[in-house]
Formats: structure tokens, sequence, C-alpha cells
């Protein structure tokens, strides 16, 4: 029998008994549902991560004190928080130690309820250095971005985003007024700009202040949780990681490099990093899944069974005008790859469907930029592995199919 | 020329335990090249059984079945198919359609297994159907036919690889007398026209004496083999 017949007669099969054959392929289409599912939006979180890093900026290098956790053993060390001080500031600072760094500037983050007058708004209180302007190139409508010599002082001035204005000030001008919080007060001394936001701080929500003052009044620390520094050139990204390791390792006296109490972050191995944790958990989520495959396979191997014994006269027939054993284990096997196959292919639909809906959802509702991706290798491997499952499945009712005796078939009541 | 040739052929049941069941006991007979053969016996006679082994449907206990001058055990499984396939045909009491399948798709079936080109599979098949009367219906749903026109799509089912026995068990069986009769003559035209051997099974004398020889079974055992005297004639009525 060649294929094409055999594949006729197969589709008949099922179309004759197509509600049995709908319930019979729903466990698949949910299990390869699921599987779309899983990976489309896996890959939609990847891609909102990968643009979020993007916004980092290519020349941005984040230092944060503790070890990279890549060891159990490293965990304690992670931990190790207070390993970044002013000293390392200055170090990284000269010209000698790192040539290719323009800028750099400590970020401590806080969050407070901002008050002027009788209105109140909850901000983002980041304590950096004037720098931190160019990092993440900011303008000003008013005022000026404070200064060094504000830095040494550790004055009481800051710069507000222009939600906080509007929010604590209405249509009036923020400049030179004073603002209040953690009970302290602080002069104005200029406005942000409408801004995006990007990954360390949203520029509109926050209140800029000189990270002396939030070490000494605010915080009461002598640390850094956070230092930014930013390279000349896209370039010389490796060579400015190099040089803040050698400078830092040679500050806090660490000559074994497992033993680096600092961690640097660049865009190139935060995405490395974010990768490896999304594609872990989407497996990790796919094989979950998986296990519902299995269930449909066992469902399909159950009805398959039952047919084999329902057709038991019509394999007896099929055996008595010439079929061999082969074509009978073919025409059941078929059946079974075509149940399976379809239902990997609705499932394939499906998944597609509902991950465009909740990609809609997600922009509709959360405004974030999510993009709805297809995933190919996902529907690949759906097809592929519903139709092993239906092999899997159908091999045994197949079997059973062709080993009966023609003549014990053909008198089955 | 012997077609068939039967020698001391047994078959016993056994159900796994001590009882066992003779279906056949020494059953030795030939059958010539274009002869109408009908075996007849009451239930229980072992004609099924007989009718089995000689389509390769089973397999005998002892003795020996050649088949156009080979004995059968020398076959492999798929080597009975093939000549089940492209030298015999099958024509049941209970007509064994596919359902919700036309006539000439039915009587398709056995091209499909056989090794003839797809190309001629619509030219066979309306021979066949042609053949048997049935020329205007064979775009007809099967369950659309009364039963002597399934009947006769089964016999045209049998024709179709131009076999060169066509085995007929209980074939009125299922049928009123009128539709019978046709199917009958069906039958015998196709073993005096086209010189077809035929092997036939019924329990019914009318039947049998439509063949040329009647073999009578009883408990397994040949109880006589006989030309039939009186043959009953093909009925014009119903033959184009």
């Amino acid at each position: 029998m060649n294929f094409r017949n055999s594949l006729n007669t197969a589709l008949r099969a099922l179309t004759v008994n197509r509600s049995r054959s709908v319930l019979t392929i729903l466990g698949i289409v949910i299990g390869i549902t699921a599987i779309i599912l899983v990976l489309s939006i896996g890959q939609g979180a990847q891609g909102l991560i990968m643009q979020e890093i993007q916004g980092v900026g290519p020349r941005n290098i984040s230092i944060v004190p503790g070890r990279n956790v890549n060891s159990p053993s490293a965990i304690a060390a992670s931990f190790l928080t207070n390993s970044l001080t002013i000293n390392d500031l200055k170090a990284l600072q000269q010209k000698i130690n790192v040539p290719t760094l323009s800028a750099i500037s400590p970020v401590e983050t806080t969050i407070f309820p901002v008050s002027a007058g009788s209105q109140t708004y909850q901000a983002t209180i980041d304590g950096v250095a004037p720098s931190m302007q160019q990092i993440i190139n900011i303008s000003l409508t008013q005022g000026y971005f404070f200064t060094n010599s504000d830095v040494t002082d550790a004055s009481h001035v800051a710069v507000i985003g222009h939600k906080v204005e509007t929010n604590l000030f209405g249509n009036q001008s923020a400049l030179g007024k004073r603002i209040m919080f953690d009970n302290q007060t602080f002069v104005v001394v200029g406005v942000v700009g409408a801004n995006g936001s990007s990954v360390f701080t949203n520029p509109d929500q926050t209140v800029f202040i000189p990270w002396s003052t939030m070490q000494n009044y605010i915080l009461g620390i002598k640390y850094f949780h956070r230092i930014i520094a930013e390279a000349d050139s896209v370039q010389n990204i490796n060579r400015t990681v190099n040089d803040i390791t050698l400078t830092l390792r040679s500050d806090h006296n660490i000559t074994d490099p497992t033993k680096d109490d600092f961690t640097i972050q660049t865009q190139v191995n935060l995405a490395n990093t974010v990768s490896i944790i999304t594609t872990a958990l989407t497996l990790l989520l796919t094989g979950v899944t998986g296990i519902s495959l299995i269930v449909g396979g066992v469902g399909i191997m159950n009805i398959m069974l039952v047919s084999v014994t329902e057709r038991t006269r019509e394999i007896g027939l099929r055996k008595a005008l010439g079929a061999t054993d082969r074509a009978i284990l073919m025409q059941f096997l078929l059946e079974a790859v075509l149940l399976t196959g379809i239902g990997g292919i609705i499932g394939i639909a499906l998944g597609t469907f509902f991950s465009a809906i909740i990609a809609i959802a997600i922009v509709h509702f959360s405004g974030l930029n999510w993009q709805f991706s297809f995933p190919y290798m996902g529907a690949v491997i759906g097809i592929v592995v519903s139709a092993v499952i239906g092999l899997v499945f159908g091999i045994y009712p197949a079997r059973q199919a062709a080993r009966k005796s023609p003549m014990e078939a053909l008198r089955y009541e | 020329m012997n077609v068939i040739e039967v020698e001391h052929v047994s078959k016993t049941y056994s159900d796994g335990g001590e009882t066992t069941t003779v279906a056949l006991r020494d059953v030795s007979f030939n059958v010539r090249e274009g002869e109408f053969l009908a075996i007849m016996g009451p239930s229980g006679s072992g004609k099924s059984t007989l009718l089995h082994l000689l389509g390769l449907l089973d397999i005998s206990t002892a003795g020996q079945y050649r088949f156009d001058g080979k004995n059968v055990e020398m076959y492999s499984r798929d080597e009975q198919a093939y000549i089940r396939n492209a030298k015999m045909g099958f024509v049941f009491q209970a007509f064994n359609l596919l359902p919700r399948t036309t006539v000439l798709e039915n009587v398709k079936l056995p091209l499909a297994y056989s090794q003839v080109p797809e190309a001629k599979w619509n030219t066979m098949a309306r021979q066949a159907v042609e053949a048997v009367g049935l020329g205007h219906r064979e775009q007809h749903q099967t369950s659309e036919l009364s039963g002597g026109e399934r009947q006769r799509v089964a016999i045209a089912r049998a024709l179709v690889n131009n076999p060169q026995v066509i085995f007929a068990d209980e074939p009125t069986g299922n049928l009123d007398s009128k539709s019978g009769k046709q199917v009958m003559s069906i039958i015998q035209k196709l073993n005096e026209e086209q010189g077809r051997t035929i092997v036939l099974i019924t329990h019914e004398t009318a039947t049998a004496e439509h063949a040329e020889r009647v073999i009578r079974l009883k408990d397994g055992v040949i109880e006589r083999d006989e030309k039939v005297l009186h043959r009953l004639r093909p009925d014009d009525e119903y033959v184009k």
C-alpha cells in the first residue's frame, strides 16, 4: 500500500469517529498549547529585560560590592556589602589608574515621601556625584546640577525630576524652593526635564542629592552599594573593566582573583546572566508542561487499543484481501501519528493565539514594551514531539492489530 | 491441472487446557482449475474451518495442502498475504464491506495491497463493478445498497485482482431467496464464462446445486464427494 493511500485510509478512519478523535487529541493539544505559551512568554520576558539592559548604555560599567555567586561557597561572599569605599572611588578617579574612564559616580538609592508645604510625593532619592548627569544623559530645564564642592561639603541641595516638581509645586517653578524628607530640608538647585526611564533610575520621579549627604545624614554608612563608571568609548569597555579590576584589587590587597570582593557588571555580562536565568526557567516550565504530553500519549494509546479491538473484523478483512502485517501496523501507526500531529498543529495555533493575546494585554495594561514573538523552535519541537508521542504510544496498539490472525479476526463478534 | 490439492489434512483446536476439538479429520481432495466445487455440511461440520485453511487464513495441524502446486507451509506470512491478494478472492456471508465508503472504493481495496500500479485501479475496479451489474451504483455508499447489492459489491471486490480461485463462505446466508439466486447466478457465470475456480461453502442444497461437484462434510470427515447430476442454471433474469 503506498503512502498516499495509507494516509487516506488513516484520515478516513479518523473522520469516521470525529468526536472521539477530537477527545483523544485533547491532551496533546493542551500540552503543546502550554509549551508554546511558555516558550513565547519566556521569549517576550527575555526580550523585555534585554531592552532594559540595552538601556543601561553600552559604555556603562556597574561596580557592586560582594563576589559574583559562582559556587555555593561564594554565597557568603556575596553579602560582603561594605567593601567599596571612598578610597576606591578616589583611586578609580585617578587618570593613571583607569585612563579610559570618562565619568564615575556612586549611586545610593532610597525612597522617602518628599514634602513641600502641604504637598507630599513618594520619590526615589539618589545620592550621586555631579558626573551622574553625564552618565545617564539627562538635561536640566532650570538651574544647575549640584557641583563637586556640594559633594565635598555634603550640602543639603537637590536636583528634582519634573514629576516631583509638578506634584509638589503644581505649575510653579521649584527652583530655590525648599523640600523636606527624612526630617531634613533641601534647597532645589535644578529641575530635570522630561526623560525616559533607565535601568538605574527614573529621573522624572527622582530627587538627586550629593552622595556624601546621603551617606552622612540619611543612611549613616561609609561605603557604597553601587558605583557607576563610564568608559570613553564602547571599544575601550574591556580595557576599562580590566583597569578597574586591577585598581580595586591593588586597593583591597587582593592577589587571588577568586577572592575578589567586588563584582563588575557590563551590558554584555548582564545580558548573559539574564539570558541564562530566563533560559533555565523556560526549560524548567517546558519540562513541567511536557508531563501533560505524556498523559496525552497514554490517552492516545488507550483509545487506539479500543479502536483496534472495535475494528478487529476490518483488520481480518484487510488481511484476507492481502494486507501484510506490516501494512496493518503502518495503518494504525499512521493513524496515531496523524492524530498527535494534528493535535500538535492545533496546539501550536492555540498557543500562538493565547500568547499573542497575553502580549496585547501586557502592552495594554502595563504599558511595558512587550514584544510578541512566535517561538519557531518551539513550533518545530512541538510538531516533532507530538509525532514522536504518536509513534511511541501508537506502536503497541498497532502491533496488537498487526499480529491478529486473519481467521480469528474475521470471526470476531 | 489441480489448483488445490489437500492430502490427509486435520485441524485440531486446543483451548490451552486438556480439551481439544477436532474440526477436520484426515481430509483429502483436489480441485481442478476451472472447477466449481461446493462444500456442504451442517453447522459444526468443519466446512468453515476447511475454507479458512484453503484460503490461507489459518494453518492445519496435520497433512499437506498444495496451492497452485506448492506446499503452503513453505510460504512466509507475507507470502501468504501476497497469495491471498493476487491469487484468491473472498466472499463472506456478512459481506464485510468498509462502512461509509463508496462501492468503487470498496472494490479497489485489494488493489491497494497489490503490486498493480495505481493508474489502473479505477479501470479494473469499474470492470469488476460492471461484471456484477452495479455500474450505475459505483459512487454510492455501501450503506445505501440492499443486501443482495452489497454481496455483489463483495463479489466485485473478490474479482478485481483476477484471482485464480474465489472462495465464497455462505454468500447467500444473509440474503432473501431472490437476492440469493441472483448472487448465485453471478457466481455461476463467473465460473462458466470466465473459467474461474470457485469453492463455495453452504448448508443449503439449493445453493450447492449450482456447483458441478459437492463435497459433504460431517463431523470433520468427508462423507461424500460427488458430481451434481441436475445442476441449477444461472437465472438469466438477473444477469446481464
